[in-house]
């Protein structure tokens, strides 16, 4: 893969995720700040669209996403606020899904570093609680891998492979 | 075991790097308790336990040769670990994926406007 996503555990309520994107950050925070991009890319499973993406990007402001499963029209709804914004290199939110499956509310901090051209892109995802963190890793829902499970996914890839 | 738990003990198994230095050991082959204390500068029963504990997970299990008892790999197991994990990913992997697309468009319309 050109471009891998890393996803771990940081202290004990932490998620982070950091991949790397050719482009100049300013167009990787345009595409996270602006609703007319968001709704291109931040989608989720294949089927699912974005009917609501709105964005008020200042401090205070708030979001709504929704998404929508079109085949049977199911819909997953979250917002939250925005508590910084330092365009093109922060952004600090509040995110909390409408049926939230974890207590309380988490803490997303997204940090874009620009080198030669290229961003990395970190987003921290901080939970209330470890309790909270470990029931997102283990709902099947988005965010949850293990910085051992990263690690293992080479050893699980060569070994299933050795297997056949 | 409900499937959860099971994926709790796989994954609590896999976390250990000797652990995962025998799966991979076993992924070339079933090994005796010996050959696989090999390669590592620990004992036969620290090795042991290390084995009962992907034993539990359903990652390994033993041969029925007399004596020797070699260790081997349950495929199965290791790819259903492997399914869930890669659920996570393929989702986020799939919006970085667009967020590429989406970046190319953007740097040719920077182009194209400078170029003006």
């Amino acid at each position: 893969m050109k471009h891998a996503l890393t996803i771990t555990k940081s202290g004990d309520r932490d998620l982070v995720m950091t991949r790397e994107f050719d482009a100049p950050r300013k167009l990787v925070y345009d595409a996270h700040t602006k609703p007319d991009l968001v709704r291109q890319w931040l989608l989720g499973p294949p089927g699912w669209t974005m009917p609501v993406c709105d964005m008020d990007v200042r401090v205070g402001g708030t979001y709504r996403w929704v998404w929508r499963k079109e085949t049977d029209g199911s819909e997953m709804g979250m917002g939250g606020v925005y508590r910084e914004v330092k365009a093109p290199e922060r952004l600090v939110t509040t995110e909390k899904f409408d049926e939230a499956w974890y207590p309380g509310e988490s803490l997303n901090t997204l940090v874009l570093v620009e080198q030669g051209g290229r961003t990395t892109l970190t987003q921290t995802m901080r939970y209330e609680s470890p309790a909270a963190r470990e029931a997102v890793i283990k709902s099947g829902m988005e965010k949850g891998v293990e910085a051992s499970y990263d690690r293992l996914a080479d050893v699980l890839a060569a070994s299933a492979a050795n297997q056949r | 075991m409900q499937a959860t738990h099971r994926l709790d003990a796989v994954f609590a198994a896999l976390a250990d790097p000797t652990r995962r230095a025998i799966i991979a050991r076993l992924a070339s082959g079933q090994a005796s308790v010996m050959e696989l204390a090999e390669p590592f500068a620990m004992s036969q029963p620290a090795i042991s336990k290390h084995l009962k504990v992907l034993e539990r997970a359903g990652l390994i299990s033993r041969g029925r040769e007399a004596q020797r008892r070699p260790r081997r790999l349950e495929a199965k197991r290791l790819e259903d670990a492997d399914k869930w994990l890669e659920r996570y990913r393929k989702l986020w992997e799939a919006n970085y994926q667009r967020l590429d697309t989406l970046l190319e468009q953007l740097k040719t319309q920077e182009k194209e406007r400078k170029s003006r």
